[in-house]
């Protein structure tokens, strides 16, 4: 038996006051979809210091003349904002894989009248993880 | 309640693709967090080091593979995301142009930095 629900347009966002927990894990996906494919390529511009590596080029990193790869990738990490960022990043894509993970059931049809709170469950999970992996993503860096 | 919820459509490869790279992405995307966080802190990321895991076959092909699934699942969702907005017509066209090329752009760049970092090129 078939039942269908129309809960009218998610993309008209200025109806979030009536929003569901379902309608809300599609915009969260969408907006951290959305922030981890414009880190890819941030992350791929950030890596082409390899290029400059291969070819012997050398930077100076805390008045240290380092391999151009080693420091570009260690003088971002040497800044706090940085690791912050990738704090944030870590949240994004925790959610991103734990609600792709609950998609993924859905569209097989599995656990469907759990939806909402696997929704939750992903946010809270996402939540643990995040605060847990904030010692290991500050290490040794100063404000 | 329904029995089975699918938004598959005969015919609808990009979508069944989408999925397909979601379930190879969850699992590499936790292992590249992982290795690279966890084992390896980021902070700590040499020349060598990343020279040395590229060497692996089974690494660098995975690292390839991860970045090609990526830029696919990635472009293909903005693109879903646009057209759900209302995008049609002429604009869908070009965006799916612009898209597509930034999409291959990154492929190659990324491709050659990965055979750079093997040492390759």
């Amino acid at each position: 038996m078939s039942q269908s629900y129309n809960r009218g347009l998610i993309e008209d966002f200025g109806r979030w006051k009536e929003f569901s927990a379902g309608m809300w894990a599609w915009i969260f996906h969408k907006f951290t979809g959305w922030i981890l494919i414009g880190y890819l390529f941030t992350h791929i511009a950030v890596l082409s210091s390899a290029i400059a590596a291969a070819d012997g080029q050398t930077i100076v990193v805390g008045g240290e003349t380092v391999n151009a790869y080693t420091g570009t990738l260690q003088g971002l990490e040497s800044l706090f904002i940085v690791r912050v960022m990738e704090v944030g990043l870590l949240a994004v894509a925790v959610f991103h894989i734990l609600n792709g993970c609950r998609l993924l059931m859905v569209d097989l049809g599995i656990g469907l009248e759990a939806q909402d709170k696997s929704f939750y469950a992903s946010l809270v999970l996402t939540g643990i993880i995040v605060v847990a992996s904030v010692p290991t993503f500050m290490q040794g860096v100063g404000l | 309640m329904a029995e089975h919820y699918s938004s598959f459509t005969p015919g609808g490869t990009m979508w069944l693709l989408q999925r397909i790279t979601a379930a190879f992405l969850v699992v590499v995307l936790a292992f590249h967090f992982f290795l690279l966080h966890f084992v390896n802190h980021a902070a700590d990321i040499t020349w060598q080091g990343t020279q040395m895991r590229m060497q692996d076959l089974g690494y660098f092909l995975t690292m390839v593979l991860f970045l090609i699934t990526a830029a696919f699942h990635g472009i293909n969702g903005v693109y879903n995301a646009l057209v759900n907005q209302g995008l049609s017509g002429t604009p869908k066209k070009v965006v799916l142009a612009v898209l597509t090329l930034a999409g291959l752009a990154l492929v190659i760049q990324g491709v050659y930095v990965a055979l750079v970092m093997r040492g390759m090129v």
